[in-house]
């Protein structure tokens, strides 16, 4: 495997963002005889429909990486199941993804690792930027095949060098090639960061569907009133977990 | 050019917990108030009710309650031999906009400092003798003594919740024995507390410590304020910082004196409206007013008697020195004010993994905790130890929220099937003790104007240059260090001690318990207000909040910032109103 994961030199960011919007796609659909949602799941509306920001290939490189953050396993369901990829597609398509709220003036310098975050890449921009080098980089290492493609070993060997920094994106920022590991504004601990974000947040984002994510660690989500059980000292409380649009208890079934 | 509007007696360069304060009680001695905020109107029922305020990613992540850096942000860098770079999106600390400002999205821990902390720098000569050259704290030329009435006023304002420890000298058992001396009790009990500080409190008189249940902002039962404003009893939600509180439990502007203020015909407040400049007369020595922008760049100027600075620190500093006021601190000689004395707070904790009790951490309050102050300030023997001052500990029940809350023992890998069982197994049963540690000025740490980086309005941005230094490596190591040996107390499976090492960072969070750039004190060639908070150069511009702190306690600042503020209200009323000018003669 190549220390160095060339990067053909297109990636100054004014040519990224024209990129992302470029790509983005939404795809058209009829929607009718009933809302797009399943009553009684618990999850939201803005869970279902077409991508809004992903293409259907970065889709599937990140459901294939989300799933190795946190997999299905004995424990339950992981990342993917619980909607992560629509949940980073929604964020990365809205205001946190072109980054609106984050001053994005130059001069643009290295810095040092106490100084933060300093690419010149929006999340979105860095997302697009980082999942082509990244694919083009398991072609060339794993005989034409992508990320999402790999089997799951070959996809942790490929999500531990990002981790520990072994090879370097280029155009995503300076830190991804320090040795240390994850640093602040690497892809991989964006990536980390917002796949947490999508298990453990509110289900009206669109990742942890069916509250997934709060089932695994017992956290009651938006309840808003605990004092029957702040002097239950030790016990594990019966209380199912609801979202701030309820839960799935409170809605009617099909018929 | 700027649309001249007529003259009022007094001034708020931003509108939370001090400019309510201020406007309250400046309103009732008959003046003419208003009050400029450049973020827009908050309350609980429309912003932050109980159907939506308990959302992690909108709240904490997504920062829908702080300041956005694509309008204002600051420059940062770890020495002066480095290049400042912008910070573009918050981290280390979280400053608000919007009326209430952080007042809104704080936790509600409301501390007293101790006696000591008020002449520290005379405290400690004198105990241990010469401090190091590069230190350059001091004392503020306020004391304990004369601040009392006033910490006790702004808890009655706010309801806290909490058990003495001193009152008038005497000791009281199951609060903090290390306090100054109280007047009276808190105006509320204290919180019903949960099960993880109830552990750790055991542990901490195991021990040999003294434990006792922290000052909270949060209501322990229904409280009506002195100005007649009631409050709620808190729930226990779990979501206070980072969030308002939908319930009117947690003390903030709009739960304690809004409703009072926002109805007196002598007050006004105009949101939208950012503060741009300190206007000054000709002679240099009086403030004219201000001028502001609104969001459609209109510009006006605000004629005014008194200029209070009610900004968060950052803005009230970068405001003086956009201004031109005060002379700029330059590090290489040690002279100028304005921007030196910048500190802020030292932090480190233990997870302690309990393994079969189940703490349920989500039954949470911002301030539910158990704390021990035995080795805050110079409560404990400094004689050999490297360093001075020192800090609180504490075990809280602020909040479960999972994205940011989920403990998993040291060397656990950061995804994965291990790292997701990790999680499943210690959620429930993990305690975190807290270290809170003081940070002493230093002559290398301060605040001044970036020379290339520009805001929205193109001004420059303000420029921080901070580290931690040996005095706040050695605490909080000592610190670190008794958190583990009461965790050890707990009896847990396993601990995992998180010591604070390397350069301070503006990437995790830490506090937003910035302090300095316009320190208080009794000499003008080192404050750059007196203790009434006034300006010693320009008498009718006073400067409040953690702003005047010359260096900063082991302790969250917002009591002080309270005490503070009363305190100077109550000399402006009855001195400054009737003889306008210095309050303090040199």
């Amino acid at each position: 495997m190549p220390d160095t994961l060339q990067r053909r030199a297109v990636l100054l960011a004014g040519v990224s963002l024209l990129a992302v919007n470029a790509v983005t796609r939404s795809q058209a659909r009829t929607i009718a005889g009933g809302v797009p949602w399943t009553p009684g799941a618990g999850d939201a509306p803005t869970a279902e429909g077409s991508l809004k920001f992903f293409t259907p290939d970065e889709a599937a490189f990140i459901d294939a990486a989300v799933a190795r953050l946190i997999p299905a396993d004995d424990l339950g369901p992981g990342a993917k199941e619980a909607g992560v990829t629509t949940f980073l597609d929604r964020q990365l398509a809205g205001p946190y993804g072109h980054a609106e709220t984050w001053y994005m003036g130059g001069p643009w310098h290295d810095g040092t690792r106490s100084q933060g975050y300093q690419s010149r890449l929006t999340p979105a921009a860095l997302y697009r930027t980082a999942i082509k080098a990244i694919d083009d980089h398991c072609r060339q290492a794993f005989g034409g095949k992508t990320f999402s493609t790999l089997s799951p070993d070959q996809q942790d060997s490929v999500l531990t060098d990002l981790e520990k920094g072994k090879f370097k994106i280029e155009g995503i920022g300076p830190h991804a090639v320090e040795i240390e590991g994850a640093k602040a504004d690497s892809f991989f601990s964006v990536l980390l960061q917002n796949t947490l974000e999508g298990f453990f947040s509110d289900p009206i984002y669109g990742g942890n569907r069916d509250m997934i994510g709060w089932k695994l660690i017992g956290f009651p989500g938006a309840h808003y009133d605990y004092r029957p059980y702040v002097g239950q000292h030790g016990k594990k409380l019966p209380i199912e977990p609801v979202g701030l649009r309820g839960r799935p208890g409170w809605m009617p079934n099909q018929s | 050019m700027a649309k001249k509007l007529p003259a009022v007696d007094v001034v708020l360069v931003g509108f939370g917990w001090t400019g309510a304060m201020i406007g309250e009680e400046l309103t009732a001695a008959g003046l003419r108030t208003v009050a400029l905020e450049r973020g827009g109107w908050r309350d609980t029922s429309t912003d932050f009710a109980v159907t939506f305020a308990q959302d992690e990613l909108r709240y904490m992540w997504r920062g829908h309650l702080f300041q956005e850096p694509a309008h204002q942000t600051l420059t940062f860098r770890n020495d002066s031999s480095q290049t400042a770079l912008p910070l573009r999106h918050l981290g280390s600390f979280l400053p608000a906009s919007g009326v209430g400002g952080a007042g809104v999205h704080w936790n509600g821990q409301t501390w007293r400092f101790l006696p000591s902390d008020f002449v520290l720098r005379s405290h400690n000569e004198q105990r241990y003798g010469a401090l190091s050259q590069d230190m350059t704290v001091q004392d503020w030329g306020v004391t304990y003594d004369e601040l009392e009435p006033f910490y006790d006023k702004f808890e009655y304002l706010c309801g806290i919740s909490g058990k003495a420890g001193n009152l008038r000298g005497a000791r009281q058992d199951g609060g903090n024995p290390f306090e100054g001396p109280r007047a009276r009790d808190f105006p509320n009990p204290p919180l019903e507390m949960a099960y993880g500080p109830t552990l750790f409190g055991q542990a901490a008189r195991d021990t040999g410590h003294t434990p006792f249940p922290c000052p909270a902002a949060n209501m322990s039962r229904a409280y009506t304020n002195p100005l007649g404003v009631m409050l709620a009893p808190c729930t226990y939600c779990g979501f206070c910082e980072k969030f308002g509180c939908g319930n009117n439990s947690k003390s903030s502007p709009q739960t304690t004196i809004l409703p009072v203020l926002m109805r007196r015909d002598n007050f006004e407040l105009r949101t939208e409206s950012e503060v741009v400049r300190i206007n000054m007369d000709s002679s240099g020595k009086r403030a004219t007013g201000v001028t502001y922008v609104d969001t459609q760049g209109n510009e006006f100027e605000q004629p005014a008697e008194m200029v209070f600075l009610c900004a968060y620190i950052l803005h009230n500093v970068h405001l003086l020195l956009l201004s031109g006021i005060g002379l700029p601190y330059d590090p290489r000689t040690g002279e100028g004010i304005v921007g030196r004395n910048y500190a802020y707070q030292v932090v480190s904790s233990v997870d302690v993994f309990l393994g079969d009790r189940i703490l349920n951490p989500f039954v949470g309050a911002g301030a539910l905790g158990v704390g021990i102050d035995d080795y805050n300030g110079d409560n404990f023997d400094h004689t050999g130890l490297g360093f001075i001052a020192g800090g609180y500990l504490a075990c809280w029940n602020t909040n479960g929220r999972p994205i940011e809350y989920h403990p998993v023992p040291k060397d656990t890998p950061k995804w994965g099937s291990k790292f997701k069982k990790a999680m499943a197994e210690n959620y429930l049963t993990t305690a975190t003790i807290s270290t809170h540690g003081a940070v002493m000025a230093n002559r290398g740490n301060f605040l001044d104007l970036d020379p290339t980086y520009r805001d929205a309005r193109g001004r420059p941005l303000l420029r921080m240059t901070f580290d931690f230094h040996d005095n706040e490596h050695r605490m909080s190591d000592y610190l670190t260090d008794r958190a583990v040996d009461i965790a050890r107390a707990m009896k847990p499976r396993e601990i995992h001690a998180k010591k604070r090492t390397g350069h301070y960072s503006v990437v995790p969070y830490q506090t937003t318990h910035n302090t300095g750039g316009a320190a208080m004190g009794s000499d003008p060639k080192t404050s750059f207000v007196n203790k009434y908070l006034q300006s010693w150069d320009v008498p009718n511009l006073f400067v409040t909040g953690s702003t005047v702190f010359p260096q900063n306690a082991g302790y969250n600042p917002t009591g002080t910032i309270g005490a503070l503020t009363y305190f100077a209200l109550d000399a402006i009323k009855k001195q400054y109103l009737k003889n306008p000018g210095p309050l303090v003669q040199l």
